[in-house]
Formats: C-alpha cells, structure tokens, sequence
C-alpha cells in the first residue's frame, strides 16, 4: 500500500497485494476459483474502500474457503447461510461493503431461501455464485444447476430432474443487478465484479467456472477459443447483439422470440438486430436474455443483463430509524420504562 | 337497601367469553386499575389456537384470569372465585376450573336454545339446577347495555360490543375500585372515535351503578394494598418485559440492539414489542427463516451489534447448527427460547420445560453455551439483561429460558433505577498491537474486534481454530486444546453469577429444587404446606449452566431434595449426574403449570414418607 499526500488530502493506494491475506490456497490445481480470486484482488483497490471496511463471507464448500484467501474480514459461516450471514453484518453496519463468494449447491441448493429473500429485499450485498455444476468438496454429486441426464456418483444412471437457471432466479426473486462473466475471461470478469461493487442493491454474478476434477469441461464450448464466438454473446449497452466467429450472426425479436439472423443476407442488416439496454425499465427482456440458455440455437449471454436502482432494505431501514427517532428524540432508559402507566409505593 | 362490605385477603377472577367478546381487553383494565389501588397481582390469559373459532362455539372460549391480594403473591391462582361468564360456552369451559360455591356472574341475554346448542348443552344449566353448587347471579348484560346506550347512534351489532365495559364497571363496583383509570384509558383510546367512547364509557359507569342499585347484589369485598417493597411500579407481560430487557441492556451498553427472528408462538411477541423501539435504534430484522433469524444475528454480532434471536422450541432445533457456529466464532449472542408444549408442534399456546435438555446438550460436537432462566414475568426483564451481559463478558451464545406461561402473564414490575441495572458492557478491540484474534484474557475470553476498525481485519469460520492466531487448524492437539479452552470458558462463569439462596431453614429434611417458571407456583405451595405443619426449604435456579458455585453444598444439606418440573424431569437427570445425588421428580405435562394445591399435597406426600410420583 502506499500513501500519497494530494493538497493535504491523505489519499490511500492499494494494489491487488493488499488485499491477499498470503496464506497457501488450498484449491485443487487448475481450479478456475484461482482466477476469480485474483480478479477479486485485482479490481479491489478500485472498489473505494478502505481494506477495513470490506467483508467477505462465505458458505459451505469449496468457493466458500474464499474469505480465507483476502486480506479483509472475512466470516466463512455454514452451509447455504453466506446471504443470511452477509445480511446481518450489513444490515447491523450498513457502511461496510458485504460480498458473498458461493457456489451453486451452496446458495441454490440448501441456502436457496435465503438467496431469493436477499434479492427481494435488495439489501445492498455482492453476490458471487461459483457456478461449476457440481458438487466439489463432497467429492462430485450432481447440483441444482447440472444438465438433466448428468452421470455423477449419486445419478450412476443420469440425473432426472431439471436444473435451475441461477439468472432467471435471481432476476425472478427482484435481485437489481444480474450478471454472467467466466473465469476463463479475466478481463470480462474483472469489468462485471467493478460494476458489481458500484451497484447499490443485491448484486448478482453467476461466474461460470471449471472444476477440472469432477465436471472439468462443463464450460469448454463456452470459453475456449475456438467454439467460444459461435456460443457466446457478449453483452454491452446500448449495442446491437451480434456474434459469431465472423461477427455475423444477430439477434432479433420475432415477437416473444429471440431469432438467430445473418445480419448480412439479403436485406438484413445489423440495424434489424435487438439493441441491448443494460438499464431497462421493463424486466421482459432481462428474462428473455437469462432464458438463452435454455434455447437451443442461441449463444450464452455474457455482461450484466438489467441493472436497476430501486431502494435498498438497509438504507431503507436506517432511514426508518432515523425518522423515528427525530419524531420520538432518542430513546432513554426512563422513557423506556415509564411508558406504560406506573404507580408509586412509598 | 344496604350493601356490607366484606374485607378479603385474596381474590381470583377470571373473565370469559367468545373471543369477540374483549374478555383480554376487559382482565387488562382490570389489571390496571388493581395495580394502581395497590394490590399485588398476577394474571395468566387463557385463549383459544383458533383465531377466529365460531362465536359461541366451546373452541372459541376466551378467558383471563387474575388473581390480587393485599399480600405477596407468586401465581394467577389455582381457582377462581368468582368467573364472569358472557355465554353458555364460557360457563361450560371454564365451571370445572372454580371453587366450589363460587359466584358465577352470567350473561343471561346469551342463553338462548341456538347459543346452548352451540355450547352442547342438552339443557339450559341456568335453570336445571346444575349450577346449585354456586351462587349464580343472573344478569341481562346485553339487554342492560343496550338500555344504557340509548339515544347513541350506534348500530345494535356495535352496542352490543361494549357489553364488556358493562360487566367491568359490574366488578369495579363489586371489589370496590375507581372507575376512573378505565374512563381515562377510553378517552386517550378513542379519541378520534367520539361516539365509541362516548357507547363504552356509558356502558362502564351503567354497570357500575347496577351493583350500587339492584338488590341481587349484596355484598361488596374489600382487598386492602399489599405492603410491597417501595420503588415505582409497572405491569408486565413475560415476553414484554423481555423486551423492556433487552433495549435496556442496549442503553446500558451502548450497544445497538439487533434482532434476527421468526414468528413463532408463543415467542413473536418479542419481535412485535421489539420493532416499536427505533427511538433506542434498535434494528429488528424478520427474517425469512428460523435459520436466517439467528445466522443474521451472528452477522449482527460480527459487526458489533448487541446480538439476539427469539424463538420456542421447533424453532431452537433449526437453530441449533447456527449456535454451534456461535460457539465456534466464540461471538456474543443471546437466543430466547419462549418453550411450550412439544415435541413438534405439540401443544404451540401451552406451557412446558421440556426445552432444557435442547438448551443444554441440543448440538453437534462438544458445544458448551451458558443456560439461563426467568422465574416470573417480571424476572424476564433482569434474565434478559443478565443474559445480554454474560454473553459480551464470555464472548458466548447464551440461551435464556423462559416459557408460554411466563410469556403471556403478568405482574408488577418494581423499576429498576439504571445505576443498579446489571452491568452489561463490552470491550471492542481497537488496538492492533499484538492483536490475535484467539489470544485469550484471563477469563479465557478472546478480543472482539469488528469490522470498520482499521489494522484488525481477520478471518474467522466454522471451522477449527488455531490457538491464539485464528487460522484454520487440523492439528490433532490444537482441536483438543480448544474444546477444552471452550468448555472451560463456560465453566467460569461459575465466578461471575449469584450463588443460589435458600428460602425456609437452610437445611432439614427436604428441599425443593426449581427452575423457571414454577417459581411462583412451589413457592406458594411450600407455604400452604407449612401452614399446615409440612415445613420444606426452597432454592430456585435462575443460573443452569453453569451452576452455582454453592449448589452441590446446598442439595447435600438436605435429606431429602424434590425437584418439581413440567417435563419427565430432565433438571432432575442433569442434577444426578452433575453432582452423583439421589433427588426425587414430580413431573407434570399437561401443557398446564403446576397448581398451588398440587405443590402442598406433594410435598405433604412427601414428607408423609410417599416419595413415589
């Protein structure tokens, strides 16, 4: 860290070095939790807040160990609870920066409660959700978010139910900022954490990660470069959604439905394609985008979905308190007390 | 024609009626204006699961009892004297709880054939000579109230509504006691409501004057002040004075107070009175589970707050990973457990003590947490306060006990000033020289340092510590070295909490050992039983675990030890195999406190040389 002194003005300077508590990372080799760790350090010093101010709580599992790695609080709490956790220490001190690293059985699976009341309340916390698809530190079960049919220790024959989609969820349950990023993209990855922590309200980053021992490939048509153009798209606002190895592919409305185009074909054009707008007022489009996934033909959006600013249940709930006690004076132990009708012994 | 008045010592009155009918708003007036006359009293209401049953109906009967007196006195009473009944399904709940040739004021407007068939009653019982076993007096309550409001503007369905009021002026003029508390209390609650006022007011006075005028009744009774100890008083109800407890140890600490809970009966009213205080800034958090109420009290108390979660049973059992969480984190955190009769949900509007167990052992692992308990209404204010202040002193979750029968009676609080309130603070670590997270004091007791505090910044989980240092550890020695570090920080606490104190001789043959909120009940009973020349000592714990330092001392210096519990005597095992003494149980799970008379025959049994259950 170093201290630079502008005008009398103590200006503190982190690097991504402040923020790693130096301790051995005990992930497996290869894991892409490493990248998102060092994305996290990286982008840190421009959050705006001072080292002290910044909490990192977890869950159960193999992301949750996350807190460990930074060099900030940290509460690693039990399994599925992070949201609940994270919702105390922020609602008790509403000036700390509260981020939560999960994973998907932790926060979709067993902590699935606390998760979509976090997003409908819109208290003012990060979510990080490290989605591999699987079950890591138990040693590969299949999870809520693995594909229908997956063979894991506990599916020998194929699973048979359906897997959640975690944006459709958190977008459904009122979370104000709903992103995808992977950790194979450090780049993008960095970008999305940065407006994640600028965002006031429950921010959601479904970062889509490798575990190279029990699911490794789950993502490889996604991330690596040679199928990556032709399956994802990468969202920006106010551009037109284009894709594509040769940036030829668009996408338009037809209705309801999202339609693959040639922007180059007879008399299409790029202008044809739907314009993203990361701010909409209207959360139809938000929903048509975190469904691609489930539609078959159509790429794997990237980039925050819909961001919106809509009150947060911490400031809300201070401003409340505030109020009150402008209206009542502060509360002493004798008003406490006398309130109710009281009578002397002598 | 002239009325004698007649001086008693104690009284029990019970109101019942539908649960329309304001019979909990009526024993509360009641209550006010017994406590302002000066009387001691202590009132339990008796009301029905259903919210709404069916007027008239035997499930929708509710009643409120009290009992005053102008001595000191512990419990609602075993028995009324006297019950006000409003309808035929009131008179049928509730005769086979009265003394035998107790007055029985009835509503006699409600004994038509479709409100006794509603009450399965075959006969009317105001006319079948079934009620010859009291005095019965007979009142047109409804009728009589209508006639008083007169003139009003009111539909009949509203006037009929103040027929409560009717029958509380009724029992003001019959023990003697001003109307006035209860005609200001209408003028400041309906304010914006003239005409109601204006109807209940009416009604009160009318019934007032119907004892002075009618020649039915006779007599009036007499209950003198109780010499109580001075100081200024308040009613309380259990859960409301545990309440009252907690902001206070807020504003003694300085502390913001937070609340992480879940509705839940009978417990919910905490979070209700609770969330009124903002003034004291006090942040009360509904939570959408009994897991996240008290996983957001951990988050609470991580970030500095007063932290606290409020449940009753089932809901203590979803909690407890979270408080193995607390006691791993070594963070302050007090759970109130308002028990009531289970196991599942069991009987959710009726007392027990048969949390006692969940509270001492309900954990994975090696768990140890300090356990206390309140014995009276008025004691959930100082239990919540010593349990708020034991927590942050030992950096531990701390569950305190109290139960449906504490939760919903009430008694005069005498108010503490603040200078003599329990010494609830806490030190938050600033200073990051040789700061560790686990580097313990002299109390075994680790640094609580919270975020926002620069050169602190540290990880802490549910997993293993590292002595001292706070890292995850897997070393064979260092998890033998904390547990034992945890179990003996409990056992400390031994050195900061009241010995326990023997009411009666302080040894002979047989004492009777209690906790929570038979209290009331054994003391009573131990003076019943004395009167009639059964003498046994008492010694109530407040403090569980641990327990007092003097307690193995005080057991062994009786011949006998009986330990009364509402639950298959599960103080009575941890006291076995605590200190390796033989003691007796005398258990009841009725859902039902112990009766006063219940206590004096035990104890006469006994000491009769009967020490079977």
């Amino acid at each position: 860290m170093e201290t630079k002194t502008i005008e009398g003005i103590q200006e503190l300077k982190y690097t991504a070095k402040d923020f790693s508590s130096n301790i051995d990372v005990k992930w497996c080799p290869g894991c892409g939790d490493y990248s998102i760790l060092a994305q996290v350090q990286r982008t840190s010093p421009d959050f705006g807040e001072k080292l002290e101010n910044i909490v990192w709580v977890s869950g159960i599992g193999c992301s949750s160990r996350f807190p460990y790695y930074m060099s900030t609080y940290g509460f690693h709490g039990i399994h599925g609870r992070a949201a609940a956790l994270a919702t105390g220490v922020k609602l008790a001190n509403p000036k700390l920066q509260v981020w939560v690293a999960t994973g998907d059985g932790d926060m979709l699976s067993i902590g699935g409660n606390h998760f979509i009341h976090a997003c409908r309340k819109n208290i003012d916390i990060k979510i990080l959700l490290f989605n591999n698809r699987i079950y890591g530190l138990t040693k590969g079960q299949y999870s809520p978010t693995s594909e229908k049919g997956k063979v894991t220790k506990t599916t020998p024959y194929g699973s048979v139910d359906f897997p959640f989609n975690p944006l459709r969820l958190a977008a459904g349950s009122g979370a104000t900022f709903v992103a995808r990023s992977m950790d194979r993209d450090p780049k993008h990855l960095q970008e999305m954490i940065s407006r994640a922590a600028k965002h006031k309200g429950t921010a959601f980053i479904e970062v889509l990660q490798n575990c190279p021992i029990f699911n490794d490939g789950a993502y490889f048509q996604l991330t690596e470069k040679d199928t990556k153009p032709d399956n994802t798209i990468t969202l920006e606002h106010d551009k037109p959604l284009v894709f594509g190895t040769n940036k030829d592919k668009g996408i338009k409305l037809d209705g309801l439905t999202p339609v693959v185009f040639n922007i180059n074909e007879g008399s299409n054009s790029i202008n044809d394609c739907w314009v993203h707008d990361e701010f909409d007022e209207n959360p139809t489009r938000e929903f048509l985008l975190s469904r691609f996934t489930d539609m078959p033909g159509l790429p794997t959006p990237l980039g925050i979905l819909r961001q919106h600013l809509k009150p947060t249940y911490d400031a809300d709930y201070h401003e409340q308190v505030q109020k009150v006690k402008v209206e009542k004076g502060h509360g002493t132990y004798d008003k406490l007390m006398f309130a109710a009708s009281t009578w002397e012994v002598k | 024609m002239a009325k004698t008045v007649q001086v008693v010592e104690d009284v029990t009155v019970r109101f019942a009626g539908d649960s329309g009918d304001g019979m909990q708003l009526t024993g509360s007036q009641f209550t006010d204006t017994t406590a302002i006359v000066g009387n001691d009293l202590s009132t339990l209401p008796d009301f029905p699961a259903e919210i709404r049953a069916p007027a008239g109906s035997l499930a929708g009967v509710s009643g409120f009892q009290l009992h005053f007196s102008s001595s000191d006195i512990q419990t609602p009473g075993d028995s009324p004297d006297i019950l006000v009944a409003m309808n035929p399904a009131a008179l049928k709940v509730n005769l086979k709880d009265m003394k035998p040739n107790a007055t029985i004021i009835v509503n006699t407007n409600a004994f038509d054939s479709k409100n006794l068939k509603l009450a399965k009653y075959d006969s009317n019982p105001l006319e079948d000579g079934s009620l010859s076993g009291y005095q019965v007096i007979p009142v047109e309550l409804a009728k009589l109230t209508s006639m008083a409001l007169d003139g009003l503007s009111l539909s009949p369905k509203e006037k009929d509504k103040c027929k409560n009021f009717f029958a509380l002026g009724l029992m003001y003029w019959m023990f003697n006691r001003p109307i006035e508390i209860t005609l200001n209390w209408l003028e400041t609650k309906f304010k914006k409501k003239p005409e109601i006022m204006e109807a209940n007011q009416r009604a009160l006075k009318a019934g007032f004057y119907y004892g002075e005028s009618t020649e039915i009744f006779t007599t009036r009774y007499d209950v003198k002040p109780a010499k109580l100890p001075s100081g200024i008083y308040r009613n309380v109800m259990g859960n409301e004075a545990t309440a009252l407890g907690f902001v206070a140890a807020s504003v003694k600490s300085g502390l913001q107070l937070f609340l992480g809970s879940y509705p839940i009966t009978p417990a919910s009213e905490i979070l209700q009175e609770l969330s009124k205080y903002k003034d004291h800034g006090v942040v009360t958090f509904q939570a959408e589970d009994e897991i996240s109420g008290i996983v957001s009290a951990i988050g609470a108390s991580f970030s500095g707050s007063l932290a606290l979660t409020t449940t009753s049973g089932p809901g203590l059992s979803l909690k407890t990973e979270a408080i193995g969480l607390a006691v791993m984190t070594e963070l302050p955190l007090v759970v109130v457990d308002v028990q009531r009769g289970g196991p599942s949900t069991g009987l959710p509007t009726k007392t027990e003590q048969a949390d006692l167990f969940q509270a001492f052992y309900g954990r994975h692992g090696e768990a140890p947490v300090c356990v206390v308990a309140a014995k009276s209404p008025a004691d959930c204010f100082i239990m919540s306060l010593e349990a708020s202040r034991l927590a942050l002193k030992y950096m531990t979750p701390v569950i305190l006990l109290t139960d449906g029968y504490l939760a919903f009676g009430s008694e005069p609080l005498n108010i503490p000033k603040f200078e003599d309130l329990p010494d609830v603070k806490a030190e938050l670590r600033t200073d990051p020289e040789e700061f560790h997270p686990y580097l313990r004091n002299e109390n075994l007791v680790r640094p609580w340092a919270v975020p926002g505090t620069p050169g602190l910044e540290h990880r802490i989980g549910g997993l293993e510590k590292k002595d001292v240092y706070g890292g995850i550890s897997y070393e064979p020695e260092n998890h033998e070295i904390m547990i034992n570090y945890r179990k003996a920080k409990i056992e400390k606490i031994v050195n900061d909490i009241p010995d326990i104190v023997v009411e009666g001789d302080q040894s002979g043959e047989l004492l009777l050992l209690s906790w929570g909120s038979t209290y009331g009940a054994i003391r009573e009973g131990i003076r019943g039983a004395a009167r009639l020349g059964y003498k046994s000592s008492h010694a109530h714990l407040n403090y569980l675990n641990p327990f007092p330092k003097n307690l193995k001392e005080v057991l062994s210096n009786f011949k006998k030890v009986l330990v009364p519990e509402l639950n298959l005597g599960q103080l009575a095992t941890i006291i076995r195999s605590t200190y390796l003494l033989e003691v007796l149980q005398y258990n009841k799970v009725q859902g039902q406190p112990f009766k006063v008379a219940e206590i004096e025959k035990k104890i006469i049994d006994v000491l009769g040389g009967n020490n079977g259950n």
